[in-house]
């Protein structure tokens, strides 16, 4: 860092301090390059310019009868699931945010875990609880006799469970709105005569009307998106999404249906493009200006209800959070699919098999584990440089990148595979090489979509530093990257530790990304499972999944402890 | 001049923060800059320090010019030590460890930059807190580190912006002879900005009194109240009575004025003009005295050691402020001599 004090006696200042801000967006630019630009170019040059592409690829695809059928299914369901999971999540934000419960910590954090359980995970878990040799259905004399259609099969359980895995996206964006709710604007409503239900119907819910088009939006894009419920639940029930009919299309014909792949990919992409555009238009036309200083939360008593309230909604979460991982458990307990759990039979072969036996899966695991790693390590870096370029002059810059980063987080990550399949298969210019089948496009992929991940939390620590600090430093002699260096960086650690396990978290759990990507030697996690229940080896799934839910489990907790230190906002069930 | 400033205008959409404004700051010099919030101040000091780009004129310091056309040194490049108003304490380091950036800064190894900041910090009487964190200090030891860590820069320009604003009354005044003592001993040219007149008038070799983006007037901390430049520092500064008055004759250093009703006074004036004019009376300015003027008391406000009286005279607005020893009802009618006032020359 000399280079900011001893400069040669013939270096202006204009040229020393292009050393500084100037290389650090150079640098961010060029991955951003590489991340964002060239894929998605990749896709949308395909998708019109090539040999059937343009409007005629467009009109061909548009005419095809599967491309329809899956278009509406994929609308179907996610519009379907995401007003089901407005309703429950939002009933469960405004109970839990609101009432006095006790344990309102556990039980955001158990509403927490139906979000980082991965989709494919919760499929096989729910389709365990309500198979043949689900424990709770035989205790009741339910359960389907072995062979029969499971009865989550198709759109109803498709519809069901992608509503399950968006309530945790809606509940926290009602959280959040709850949290900056003055409550003193219910209180004048109170002391104006107003009894609690008037209040919520005339006061709470209007207020909180923009938050919950905000989360019914993102639930809608989530679930467009979803790769793992409609693969295990929609193609054996003849229910097929726009994702899983491009899965389907790249694995039965391969890379020779590129372009035909990317009118898809540009298809659903701007679907979640147009509903993100609605959200946003919506949320400004219904947004409430809230004035008033931050001060407590409201809060409502429940009175006698509460203990029935209460237990109620620990029955609730028990059903949905516990006991399908507890079938899921049994499942990987018992010596084959389908015989009963009892003290005889349980075993833990299939354990043994999957950690030492297989060596694709020994490789899944490392793969996974690798892959997390880096992409948690990388992304945090990226997050700390782009917001340490925020306060300088080259801010634009850096919020292009953002903007990128967001609009990758949005698009459904199938469209993110596939964009990187297109823009990298062929060999790199220089090298020679493709990175096609190399570890590095699933890490490109990673980065791409999990940026915008890490940089929420990073840029709330950056936004609530005093720009004194910056100042300060600058004022005693430090150049740009001393100040990245001995203030920013350690100020911002701890938000960028979080945004990383947090990355590492989706990384581990992902499987969207990877099912298309992944070739013989690059086999992730969720490929891994998701190809055994695809196979019928639902013992070795359960086991896998059973594993990988404990490494989630304890990512999260590794994550609590994180951030304690940091200011609320950040980790995303605390505060 | 240790600063030099020249046709300085910085402005934020179509609001101009700094308009036009120059001044030459002597070496050595405490310099205050006083005036009302969003009068500039603050901006002024960014600019110098290099955190704001300026949008016309030039910046100098010690003889180097640091901004102007085409020319912009970053603050690190300027050799400039800031007090900041929130002291802006790294909170992930240690006293010391505040104390020995701008040495670090400056290519100094951790170890030799922290030897020699502990110097520093034994000059602001806070050597055993050097391994404390900053927020398990008190406000005035935080304060000391900042003073101790713009030592420890070296520099021969220091700013400070507000640093007693967020302290308490009677710790501001213990810290006001800290920073007489940090300015002798430092010796720097310090530039210092508050909207407080009686730590400017406490503290000053020069001040400055500034209102909208400009300097309205320069001058010793006694000439600023004694001999204000115009209405408005007339009115800003101390407490007093602005009348409108006509010149009838001129002498050097002194006039003789015309109140409208009819009283003739004399009052010290600079290059007086005959005609039209506007007299500045302090309370000190007036006396009790059996031959004066009817003035019937308005109202009395207890200042601590005297009483503040608002009165009328007759014939005059507005009401005259004078001091009095004890409290005098209002209605009650004393007799009360002007003995001298000052000429407003801008008027």
């Amino acid at each position: 860092m000399g280079d900011e004090i001893g400069a040669a006696p013939g270096m202006g200042p204009g040229l020393r301090s292009l050393f500084g801000a100037p290389l650090l967006l150079l640098l961010v630019l060029a991955v951003a390059t590489v991340l964002f630009v060239v894929p998605l170019a990749a896709v949308l040059r395909l998708a019109v310019f090539a040999p059937g592409g343009g409007v005629d690829g467009f009109v061909a695809a548009m005419s095809s009868r599967s491309v329809q059928r899956a278009l509406w299914h994929s609308f179907e369901s996610s519009a379907l699931a995401a007003a089901l999971a407005t309703v429950i999540g939002g009933g469960l934000g405004l109970l839990i945010g609101l009432g006095d419960l006790r344990g309102r910590g556990a039980m955001s954090f158990a509403i927490l875990m139906l979000m980082t359980i991965p989709p494919h995970v919760t499929a096989i878990a729910w389709m365990q609880m309500t198979g043949p040799s689900s424990a709770l259905l035989q205790a009741f004399g339910l359960a389907p006799s072995p062979g029969a259609t499971n009865s989550l099969y198709g759109r109803d359980g498709v519809i069901g469970l992608l509503a399950l895995q968006q309530v945790p996206i809606v509940y926290l964006t009602l959280r959040a709105a709850l949290r900056v709710l003055p409550r003193d604007l219910a209180e004048a409503a109170r002391v104006n005569g107003a009894r609690p239900w008037r209040v919520m119907l005339r006061v709470i819910l209007p207020l909180l009307r923009p938050a919950l088009l905000a989360g019914f939006a993102l639930a809608f894009v989530s679930a467009l998106g979803n790769f793992g419920v409609p693969a295990l639940l929609g193609i054996p029930g003849r229910y097929v999404t726009l994702p899983v009919l491009m899965w389907q299309r790249l694995a039965s014909s391969g890379p020779s249906v590129l372009a035909d792949l990317a009118v898809l990919a540009s298809l659903i992409g701007g679907v979640a493009a147009l509903a993100v555009w609605a959200q946003m238009r919506l949320t400004r036309a219904y947004g409430v200006a809230l004035i008033g200083l931050p001060q407590q939360p409201l809060q409502m008593t429940l009175g006698r209800a509460r203990p029935a309230i209460e237990v109620g909604l620990w029955l609730l979460l028990a059903l949905v959070g516990v006991a399908p991982f507890l079938a899921m458990l049994a499942t990987a307990l018992v010596p084959t699919y389908g015989v009963p759990l009892t003290l005889d039979s349980v075993t833990l072969r299939h354990f043994h098999q999957v950690i030492h036996a297989q060596d694709v899966t020994a490789r899944a695991f490392a793969n996974s584990a690798g892959l997390a790693l880096a992409a948690g390590g990388i992304v945090a870096v990226l997050a700390v440089g782009l917001g340490g370029l925020l306060r300088d002059r080259l801010a634009p810059g850096a919020r292009c990148v953002m903007l990128l980063a967001e609009l990758a987080y949005a698009v459904p990550g199938l469209v993110i595979s596939i964009a990187f399949i297109i823009a990298f298969l062929k060999p790199l210019p220089g090298i020679g090489v493709s990175l096609y089948g190399t570890h590095a496009i699933i890490l490109g992929a990673y980065l791409a979509a999990f940026l915008a991940i890490a940089l929420k939390p990073v840029s709330v620590a950056y936004g609530a530093l005093d720009p004194a600090l910056q100042d300060a430093a600058r004022v005693s002699g430090a150049g740009f990257w001393r100040r990245l260096a001995r203030i920013d960086v350690p100020l911002v650690a701890p938000a960028a530790a979080s945004g990383a396990v947090l990355v590492m978290l989706t990384a581990w759990n992902e499987v969207t990304l990877s099912s298309i990507l992944w070739t013989r030697g690059t086999e992730t996690l969720g490929t891994v499972i998701f190809n055994y229940e695809d196979g019928g080896y639902s013992t070795l799934a359960s086991a896998m999944s059973v594993i990988s839910v404990l490494v989630t489990l304890a990512l999260m907790a590794l994550l609590g402890r994180v951030g304690r230190s940091l200011p609320p906002g950040i980790i995303p069930w605390r505060g | 001049m240790s600063i030099t400033l020249s046709g300085l205008a910085r402005s934020f959409g179509t609001a101009r923060a700094i308009d036009n404004l120059s001044a030459d700051i002597p070496t050595g010099c405490f310099f205050t800059v006083l005036g009302p919030s969003g009068c500039g101040k603050s901006t002024l000091l960014r600019l110098i320090a290099g955190l704001d780009p300026l949008d016309a004129g030039t910046i100098a310091l010690e003889g180097r010019r640091v901004a102007g056309a085409g020319l912009h040194l970053p603050p690190e490049a300027r050799g400039v030590g800031v007090v900041f108003q929130s002291y802006a304490l790294w909170p992930h380091m240690d006293v010391l460890g505040n104390v020995a950036f701008p040495l670090e800064a400056a290519g100094l190894s951790r170890a030799t930059a922290r030897a020699q900041a502990a110097a520093h910090l034994d000059s602001v009487a806070l050597a055993g807190m050097a391994q404390r964190r900053p927020s398990d200090l008190s406000g005035g030891q935080r304060q000391r580190v900042a003073l101790a860590r713009c030592l420890a820069s070296g520099a021969r320009i220091v700013l400070m912006d507000e640093p007693l604003a967020n302290l308490d009354p009677h710790l501001r005044a213990a810290m006001e002879d800290e920073m007489a003592a940090f300015h002798r001993r430092a010796g720097a040219t310090t530039l210092f900005i508050t909207h407080d007149q009686r730590e400017a008038m406490a503290l000053s070799d020069l001040v400055a009194v500034m209102r909208d983006g400009r300097f309205e007037q320069i001058a010793t901390p006694q000439d600023v109240h004694d001999r204000p430049a115009n209405a408005f520092v007339a009115g800003f500064i101390g407490r007093g009575t602005v009348l409108d008055v006509r010149v009838t004759a001129v002498q050097p250093g002194c006039a003789r004025l015309h109140l409208p009703s009819a009283v003739q006074i004399e009052s010290r004036a600079v290059d007086a003009v005959m005609g039209p004019g506007q007299v500045l009376l302090r309370p000190t300015d007036l006396r009790v005295d059996p031959d004066g003027l009817p003035a019937r008391v308005l109202s009395g406000t207890y200042r601590g050691d005297h009483w503040e009286t608002r009165m009328a005279v007759e014939g005059v607005m507005p009401p005259l402020l004078m001091t009095l020893p004890s409290r005098v009802p209002p209605g009650q009618t004393l007799s009360v001599r002007i003995t001298g006032g000052w000429l407003l020359p801008g008027a």
